[in-house]
């Protein structure tokens, strides 16, 4: 059951946007999932800097690259890019 | 013309993302890779303004938005007149103490139909102000959103919805406006031309637009799966190809004076390098109908028109 | 009762308009020449680089790319000033509606000049009304003097929290733009008073917090996203409602400003003349109505109880008035400076007509289309008007709804 939307007397003047697109998520939306395998990975962050969601982070404190499956869309940009071979593209 | 920005890439890595991740763009998305690292090479607070296309419905999908930062969007062929008044109004309010801001960046992001064609009058009108903004053109080479329809940065002989490959007309048949050159004919502070593949380099030229005093603009190649027609997985690598066979150089005019950037000086240096033009046609599905016997002659064409303007270049960049 | 000090000065209509803006502390102001406006501009520029205003004065390459700045700077938070006509009205109409949907509160003045073909450069009311649907406070005016006065009242208007919608103050060309008028002005500190500083509404942000909507990088908001079919509705609605608040504010404004310059046009939605007996009336909007108030003068001078009905305020339409004010009226002639091409008569016609279809007593109603690229409207044009109306009023029929008058045959 869908939530009801809101109406003209509920929502902000003039468009304002009100949700952010972290709470929509395009992990949905994808066939093939990013396998990573951190022990091949040398953290270029190439991976991160080529994803076109933002979806592969860098964390800071762990050192470690995390993807965020949240929002991938399995495009396989970072698959292709990675030159360690870390990354497999899998049908999911 | 040096930036006074050094960083590592986990400095960049470190740095938060001012758009945010759910936003609706095709998986693979060419342009939404240079937003992310255009953006990363923030220096302080921004203003961010974007013309109707790609980027702009799928960041803002009412009630949603990607933007971390302010953001506007008006119209399809104005963002540099947005731009204009944003930046004169940050001007006026800073003076009568209304904003407590030092200083603000603007930013303005178009595509190629924004910029080389319904939105030159705006751009070119706010060139010659002098606005002190950083326009940013995010370059797919069609109206992508509407459809891949053929724009003035369409390339020559590439299929689009409006210039389909035909038994009578291959393709389009008008050759890529030269709009970073037009911009450099402004006489503006700062152009350059900029690839996703080569990310430190668009990243340092971003910083360099803002930094600049007056209008800069950034010609960044964005390649697009589906208009291109090629997997997904392969956006950077056909921004890459598109530098190494010199379809899309890479170079910066400074106060008018051009020179090369390393990914293309290293090509410039040791023509050994330089890709054949066949290798980026074949690639994309968009130039397919060339490789058949009545066609392929225009491999040769296009090879030649490539291999001219790249001569002009390294003259214009004194280094032939 | 006048409180504040005021002065006579030799102003021609776009001079008055001109000189209103310097007062009100607009921030920014974007704007392309087109005649008859070009005074405006000219006469701005000058205060600009005379140091006269404290105004950033950015000459555009376009009246799209105008209206567009004036959009992008409101958005930053500045208030922001334009004027155009025409043509160059025309070429805004993109950007009319985007600046309504984005209730940002940008005043412009409109010389009211002819659409081409062919291209003419004098009075007419087509640039302006064809823009009536665009969700703009539409306001009338009849002389110099009240154009000074509205392009103040405007500011307060568009920037009211309750209605925050952009506001267009017409003149007519050269009658008003470019004729000299002896226009009293206020001193810039009651004027300064009276406008205040901008204040930003605020809204919900993506960050679940309530911000000033403006641009501002402390407290982020994104304006102009792509509203798909499950929610655009809404913001129209939300539109109409502000229309709708205008109403009352309009009128509340109006009579703040009698009482800082003891002036007042009606009760700032319409300015009946001569109307409470009268048993014919007249119905038009702009300089025309100088005009009608001597022929209306002579009319009762003569025993005719004639009068005079100014619509002052188009848009929101005074509905509510002009049937009250209406009510014991038999015979209307509705003067229209424009046309709608195929239509039954000019827009005027058409929307005080369909109001009076919910009247009590249905008065008998007919059209004039006059003026049309300038032509003039003399007197004897609107005797004959008049006259007509008089026939009409005895014998009850109407022979032609709808006339074109002062046209060669």
């Amino acid at each position: 059951m869908t939530p009801k939307k809101k109406g003209w007397k509920e929502i902000p003047i003039g468009g304002a946007c009100w949700t952010p697109t972290t709470e929509y998520f395009t992990g949905d939306w994808r066939t093939y999932k990013p396998i990573f395998d951190p022990e091949k990975c040398n953290k270029c962050l190439l991976c991160h800097l080529y994803c076109p969601d933002a979806a592969i982070e860098w964390n800071a404190s762990t050192e470690e690259i995390e993807f965020n499956y949240k929002y991938c869309k399995g495009c396989g940009i970072c698959a292709n890019e990675c030159r360690q071979g870390a990354i497999r593209m899998v049908l999911e | 013309m040096d930036s006074t920005w050094k960083f590592t890439t986990k400095d960049i890595a470190e740095k938060a993302d001012l758009l945010m991740p759910g936003h609706r763009a095709c998986a693979g998305c060419g342009p939404a890779v240079a937003y992310r690292q255009i953006l990363k090479a923030a220096r302080g607070p921004i203003i961010a303004t974007n013309a109707t296309g790609c980027m702009e419905v799928v960041t803002t999908i009412y009630p949603y938005t990607s933007w971390k930062i302010p953001y506007i969007h008006t119209a399809f062929e104005n963002v540099a007149a947005n731009a204009a008044g944003i930046e004169t109004a940050l001007k006026v309010l800073k003076r009568k103490n209304r904003i407590k801001h030092d200083s603000i960046d603007v930013i303005a992001f178009a595509g190629d139909g924004g910029t080389y064609d319904i939105g030159i009058q705006a751009l070119s009108g706010a060139a010659e102000r002098g606005h002190n903004f950083l326009y940013v053109l995010y370059d797919n080479e069609a109206y992508m959103n509407t459809g891949i329809q053929r724009s003035g940065g369409t390339p020559y002989c590439a299929w689009t919805t409006t210039s389909p490959a035909g038994r009578v007309i291959p393709g389009k048949p008008e050759f890529k406006k030269p709009i970073s050159d037009i911009m450099v004919a402004h006489s503006i502070p700062y152009v350059a031309t900029g690839s996703l593949a080569y990310w430190r380099d668009l990243m340092i030229k971003a910083r360099k637009g803002l930094e600049v005093e007056g209008p800069a603009f950034l010609h960044a190649l964005a390649p697009c799966p589906r208009g291109w027609r090629y997997d997904t997985s392969k956006t950077v690598e056909m921004a890459r190809l598109a530098v190494e066979t010199c379809v899309f150089p890479l170079w910066e005019a400074v106060d008018s004076e051009y020179s090369l950037s390393a990914p293309s000086k290293v090509i410039a240096l040791k023509p050994e390098r330089k890709k054949p033009v066949k290798e980026y046609l074949k690639s994309q599905g968009r130039f397919r109908h060339l490789f058949t016997p009545e066609n392929e002659h225009i491999t040769d064409e296009i090879q030649e028109v490539v291999d001219k303007h790249w001569k002009l270049l390294l003259k214009k960049c004194g280094m032939s | 009762m006048t409180s504040t000090k005021q002065e006579i000065r030799a102003l021609n209509g776009d001079e008055a308009v001109a000189y209103a803006a310097k007062q009100c502390d607009v921030d920014v102001v974007a704007a392309y020449p087109i005649t008859p406006q070009t005074i405006i501009v000219e006469r701005f520029s000058e205060y600009v680089h005379n140091g006269e205003v404290d105004t950033e004065f950015i000459c555009v390459e376009s009246e799209h790319s105008a209206l567009t700045a004036c959009l992008a700077a409101a958005a930053t938070g500045a208030r922001t000033f334009t004027a155009s006509a025409s043509a160059g009205l025309a070429l805004m109409h993109e950007i009319l509606y985007v600046t309504s949907g984005c209730r940002a509160p940008v005043v412009m003045a409109i010389a009211n000049r002819a659409l081409s073909a062919p291209i003419n450069i004098h009075c007419d009311h087509a640039d302006s009304m064809v823009e009536r649907d665009a969700s703009w406070i539409q306001i009338y005016v009849e002389n110099s003097q009240e154009a000074y006065d509205s392009i103040i009242q405007a500011f307060k208007i568009a920037e009211h929290p309750d209605v925050l919608l952009p506001t267009m103050v017409m003149l007519d060309a050269f009658y008003l733009s470019h004729t000299l008028e002896s226009v009293n002005v206020l001193a810039d500190e009651a004027v300064r008073r009276f406008v205040g500083t901008r204040k930003i509404p605020l809204v919900t942000n993506h960050e679940g917090r309530l911000v000033p909507f403006k641009l501002d990088p402390e407290n982020p908001i994104t304006i102009g996203p792509l509203a798909l079919h499950d929610y655009y509705f809404e913001h129209k609605r939300q539109q109409e409602a502000a229309m709708q608040s205008a109403l009352q504010k309009i009128k509340e404004i109006h009579n703040e400003y009698e009482e800082i310059s003891g002036r007042k046009y009606g009760n700032g939605l319409i300015d009946p003349y001569r109307l409470e007996d009268a048993e014919i009336a007249s119905i038009c909007i702009g300089s025309t109505a100088g005009t009608t108030k001597v022929v209306v003068d002579q009319l009762r001078a003569k025993g005719v109880k004639a009068g005079l009905l100014r619509l002052r305020t188009y848009r929101p339409f005074p509905s509510q008035d002009i049937i009250q004010a209406l009510e014991n009226v038999e015979a209307i002639a509705v003067m229209d400076r424009s046309h709608s091409f195929g239509a039954k008569g000019g827009p005027i016609f058409h929307e005080v007509r369909h109001l009076l279809y919910d009247a009590q007593t249905r008065p008998q109603i007919v059209d004039y289309v006059y003026g049309l690229g300038g032509r003039d409207m003399s007197p004897t044009l609107i005797h004959e008007i008049y006259r007509d109306l008089e026939r009409i009023a005895t014998t009850k029929q109407i022979k032609t709804p709808v006339q074109f008058i002062g046209v060669r045959d």
